[in-house]
Parts: structure tokens; C-alpha cells; sequence
């Protein structure tokens, strides 16, 4: 790098990667702030989705109803939403004068799970019904004829695709953690209250503060990573040798 | 003769089913006006695909709804939700596959038992007893997924007894094994039923399988059951000419009554005239149905006096290998099938296109009378 803008350039990079180092081993208060609310958020949001997408996906698998064709490809279509929508809408019904302004909740961390939750919800509901639907039909009727209950049987043939689920798990999760357009909106990236890995890495790029913003960069990178490392165990583990 | 003992010994048959139908967009699936079960019987279901065998089986056991008709389960009528619970609790079905869990063999064999809440205790000796009668001890830790195929079925079935049914529901369970599993399997299933004295219902498209295992035959066409019987009875004296070639009666001819004489009677087929016994009207259409095994071949000239009524002068037009004897197919006029050992083919120098004389006794056709519409 032999002119004047090049040295600098990677000036900046080495700059920040070394400053980034140094926030995280000495576990910057601030950062850490961040990273802690970041995994609150985005885990509460895949556990609210897991529950309503688990559930609904499979009751939809199983049941037989006029109309069926076009709830499975809602829900398909719900798997592709963008983002920003989501924030808009869910900003539009928390706003003051919207239909749930009156809980208050905009600009708080309990919106961003709700914006996370729709966002991962339908991702976690289209992966159920796709795993339950590929399971033999005959599959039902054994289970049923061991004596089970129609309860027993949905507990069982959620088991039988728990590879499948896991992998929803994971597209929930990461599609989340690493969401930054509906969280900004609903969120406000408020200092200290509402502000995550992702909001906070806009924030500090934009104002320049790249050994931030790498920091927090890098510990996303780590999240995402070790988080997917320990669910593909799982699933590796479980899988037919 | 062990069913009839039965019927005499039970007063209520353990499984009814009245008037029993299934409909599917249109098309009768099954179409069943009673069928009686007895405790302790092994009743086979047969017929082609499509026969309904599988539907009658689901509807027996309370799996497929809707149905029309009437189940009663030792003598009480099953209709509300709950007892039909109750009594799809006594019963356990096997399929064609296994369906197994993802699971070890010991917890397949364990989840019926699980699926009632029994302790872990008992639960423990009910399965090592189940895995020791098939065979499968061995395997009791390994995961289901890495069975054959003779072998996850022997745990589908090891998980079906484990629940002690009343009645054990078979679905055509050796049709996707390989020969020596096949053999293998029926035979311990044989011994197990006959040990156990479990009811049992299969359904099988193989006659073979079902003469070796069933107390009773029920031959089932377009979802009605044609002929129920015991074996021998629906083997030897089919009611029709559909079951006569369902049960591996290989000729089939239609021929017309052209005399009488006493107990019995010429019928005229191509120019041939054969003689039967049975009563028969003059000039009546019947149906002949001669097994291959009835049917004799030898060399002509040949001087010694037989006491088969029929002999004709046959062609041999095509000779079929079936391991462990041949099957001769002739043209005497009529076309006629026989059943022939590999020794008699060589000592006969039998080959295709080979005058021999086909003979068979009058005794052994088994005459079908056409019913009139």
C-alpha cells in the first residue's frame, strides 16, 4: 500500500481489530450489555416462535380441512418476509394511537422480541410442516394402533422428526439474531435498554467507530457460530449411522 | 375341523362386524355383510390388490372412519369415541413395513407398553420375554435404523405381541422380505401363534402363506368377501370361477352338459367330452376346474387300464420350471395345466411339442355351477 489513502485504510482496519480485541478480553461493560440483551431477545423471540410454529405446523400437517392448500403456502410465504415490513407493521400497531398502543411497549426490548417473533415464527411453522408431512401416513396409523392417544401420537411423531426440527430451531434462531432492519424500527437501539449487537454495529459504523463496531461484529460472527456448532452436534449425533 | 371346535366352544365370537362399508369418493371399498371371529382362530384375508383387504383390516380395527356398519368386540358394540379407544387398545396391528421409531429395539418393543403408562420394572421383563421368542435378543440395544429387514419386522411384530392383544392384526407383513426371512419368520410365527393362541387376522396376496398359517381362508373380489372357509374347503371346492383361479386352480374350462348318467355327467368342451361327477341339467353351462396336481401324463402307446374316466392326447406347449416341479401347459382341444416332479420330466423325456396322453379322474374336477341372473 503505497499512497497516502491506502496506508490509512488499513490503518483503520488493524486499528480496530486490535481495539476490538482488547474490548472483548477485557469484557467492555458496554459490550457485554449488548451481547447479554441480544441473546434475551432473540432467544425469548425463537422460544415464542417455537411454541406457536411447532404447534401450529404440526396441527396443520395432520389435519385435513377446505382451504388447507392455501394456509400452506401463507405459510411458505410467511418463511419470506421481509424484515422491514415487519417492523413497519408491528411499528404501526405499537404506535400511540395504534390498536396496541395502549401497552406501551414501543421502543422496548419486549417489542423487539414480538417484531423477532413474527419474523421467526412462520420460518419455524413452514420447517415443522414440511418435517411432519414427509413422515409415512401409514406411520400415524401404527402409532394409533399400539393403543396411543391421538395426543400420544403428535407427541411421538414430533420425536420421530426432531432432526428436521432441530434444523427450524436453527433458521429460527439465526434468522434472528442476526435481524437489524425491524429491530432498529421497533427498538430504538435506546443506550443500555434497547440497543443489541446488531442495532448497536449500524450505530457505531455509521459514526465511524470501527473497533466497536468490529468488536461487536466479531462476537455476532462467534455467536452465530458456536450456537449453530452445538445444535448441528445435536443433530449430527441423532443422526442414522 | 379346529374351527368348527371352536365355534362349538365359544358362545360369542370375540370380533363381529355387521354390514361393514366403506365408501371413497364413489367407489365401495369394502362391502361386508358379517363377518364372525372366533377366539383364538387365525383367519386369513386373500384376494388381488385392491380386493380390500387392507380397508377391511383398518375398519376391523377402528382405524379408518368413516365406516357404515357395526363392530362388536366380545359381544359389546363399539361405537362412542371412548370405547372405541378402549378396544383399539386391545388390538395391535403390524404392516407391510415396520415403522419403527428412531429409537433403540428394546424402546420399540417398549412403546406400547410406555404408551399405557406400565411401570419400567415390568416393562423390562415383558420386552426381554418378546425379544427372546423372535429371535432378536441380541439386538436389543442396537438403533432400529440400522435393522435388515427381517429383522425389524421380527421387532414390529415382538413390539405388537408385547401388548398382549386380543386381537393381532396383520397387514401383509412378510410381503417385503426376502425369501429366507420370509421362511424364516412364518415359521416362528407360527409356533409363537400356536403357543400364544392369539387371534389373529392377515391379509396376504400369497395363498400359500395363507393355507400354511390360517384356520380359515376369506377370499376377497371388488371389496366383498366371496368365499370363507377353511382352507381345504376353498382350495378344493371354490365357489367360483374367480376364487378357483385366485387359489391356484389352474384350469378353468367352460363346457356344456350334453349327457347324464347317474351321479354323473358329460360335458362337451371344444369337441372333447369330459366326465365329471355332480349333478348338473342338460344342456347347462358349467365350469370345470381341474387343480394341475389332479392332472396325469403318459406316454403313448401305453396298454394299462386306468380308472381315470378322462384321458385325452395332449401337446405339450410349454413347460415352465417352478424350482421344485414343473408345470406342463397342454393343448388337448382344451387347453389343461399340469403338475409334473423333475424326476417324472426326465424319465418321461417330457419336452415342448412332445403327443403325450393327459389323463384325470372325474372325482377331481370340481364343478362350478353358473347362478342364474
Amino acid at each position: 500500500m503505497s499512497n497516502i489513502f491506502g496506508v490509512k485504510k488499513m490503518d483503520l482496519i488493524l486499528e480496530g481489530i486490535k481495539k476490538a480485541f482488547w474490548l472483548l478480553i477485557t469484557f467492555d461493560p458496554e459490550v457485554m450489555k449488548i451481547t447479554f440483551l441480544s441473546l434475551e431477545v432473540s432467544g425469548s423471540a425463537t422460544l415464542v416462535s417455537l411454541m406457536i410454529g411447532i404447534s401450529t405446523g404440526v396441527v396443520v400437517a395432520l389435519s385435513e380441512f377446505p382451504g388447507k392448500r392455501i394456509a400452506v403456502s401463507l405459510i411458505n410465504t410467511g418463511m419470506g418476509l421481509p424484515p422491514v415490513v415487519v417492523g413497519l407493521f408491528v411499528t404501526i400497531f405499537l404506535w400511540r394511537n395504534g390498536p396496541l398502543g395502549f401497552l406501551g411497549v414501543l421502543y422496548t426490548p419486549t417489542a423487539m422480541i414480538l417484531a423477532q417473533a413474527v419474523i421467526a415464527t412462520p420460518i419455524v411453522m413452514g420447517i415443522t410442516l414440511a418435517a411432519i408431512q414427509q413422515l409415512p401416513k401409514k406411520l400415524q396409523l401404527q402409532i394409533l394402533s399400539l393403543g396411543a392417544t391421538r395426543l400420544q401420537m403428535v407427541w411421538i411423531l414430533i420425536k420421530e422428526a426432531k432432526l428436521p426440527l432441530l434444523a427450524a430451531v436453527m433458521a429460527g434462531f439465526g434468522g434472528v439474531i442476526s435481524e437489524v432492519g425491524a429491530s432498529i424500527m421497533v427498538g430504538g437501539n435506546i443506550k443500555g435498554y434497547s440497543r443489541v449487537l446488531t442495532t448497536a454495529t449500524v450505530m457505531e459504523t455509521s459514526r465511524g467507530n470501527f473497533d466497536i463496531a468490529i468488536a461487536l461484529g466479531i462476537i455476532l460472527l462467534l455467536l452465530a457460530y458456536f450456537i449453530n456448532l452445538i445444535l448441528t452436534q445435536i443433530q449430527q449425533r441423532e443422526r442414522p449411522r | 375341523m379346529r374351527y368348527a371346535k371352536m365355534v362349538m366352544s365359544e358362545s360369542i365370537p370375540i370380533l363381529e362386524a355387521k354390514n361393514l362399508k366403506v365408501n371413497r369418493g364413489g367407489a365401495i371399498l369394502i362391502n361386508v355383510p358379517s363377518l364372525l371371529i372366533q377366539k383364538g382362530e387365525i383367519l386369513s384375508l386373500i384376494g388381488p390388490n385392491g380386493a380390500g383387504k387392507t380397508t377391511l383390516l383398518q375398519s376391523l380395527s377402528h382405524l379408518l372412519k368413516p365406516f357404515e356398519g357395526e363392530i362388536f368386540f366380545k359381544g359389546e358394540r363399539v361405537n362412542s369415541n371412548h370405547s372405541a379407544f378402549e378396544y383399539r387398545r386391545k388390538l395391535a396391528m403390524v404392516f407391510q413395513e415396520p415403522f419403527l421409531f428412531d429409537t433403540t429395539v428394546f424402546e420399540n418393543v417398549a412403546s406400547g407398553l410406555k404408551i399405557r403408562g406400565i411401570r419400567r420394572h415390568s416393562i423390562q421383563k415383558i420386552v426381554a420375554e418378546q425379544l427372546g421368542r423372535f429371535g432378536i435378543s441380541h439386538l436389543s440395544n442396537r438403533s432400529a435404523k440400522t435393522l435388515s429387514g427381517g429383522e425389524a419386522q421380527r421387532t414390529s411384530l415382538a413390539r405388537a405381541f408385547a401388548i398382549g392383544p386380543d386381537v393381532l392384526l396383520l397387514d401383509e407383513p412378510f410381503a417385503n422380505l426376502d425369501p429366507p426371512s420370509r421362511e424364516s419368520l412364518i415359521e416362528d410365527l407360527e409356533r409363537i401363534l400356536k403357543k400364544t393362541q392369539t387371534t389373529t387376522i392377515f391379509a396376504t396376496h400369497d395363498r400359500l402363506e395363507a393355507l400354511r398359517l390360517s384356520d380359515r381362508m376369506a377370499v376377497m373380489n371388488q371389496g366383498k368377501i366371496v368365499q370363507i372357509g377353511s382352507p381345504e374347503e376353498v382350495m378344493n371346492h371354490p365357489v367360483n370361477e374367480f376364487v378357483a383361479s385366485f387359489v391356484g386352480v389352474e384350469t378353468i374350462l367352460p363346457g356344456k352338459v350334453i349327457r347324464k348318467n347317474g351321479g354323473t355327467f358329460v360335458a362337451s368342451i371344444s369337441d372333447q367330452e369330459i366326465e365329471a361327477v355332480g349333478d348338473a341339467r342338460l344342456g347347462e353351462t358349467v365350469i370345470l376346474c381341474i387343480r394341475p396336481e389332479h392332472v396325469t401324463l403318459s406316454i403313448p402307446p401305453s396298454k394299462e387300464k386306468t380308472s381315470a374316466r378322462n384321458v385325452f392326447p395332449a401337446k405339450i406347449e410349454k413347460i415352465i420350471s417352478l424350482g421344485l416341479y414343473q408345470k406342463v401347459q397342454l393343448d388337448c382341444g382344451f387347453p389343461i395345466v399340469a403338475y409334473v416332479t423333475n424326476h417324472s420330466l426326465e424319465e418321461l423325456s417330457l419336452k415342448e411339442g412332445k403327443e403325450v396322453k393327459a389323463s384325470f379322474k372325474a372325482t377331481a374336477i370340481h364343478v362350478v355351477r353358473r347362478k342364474e341372473k
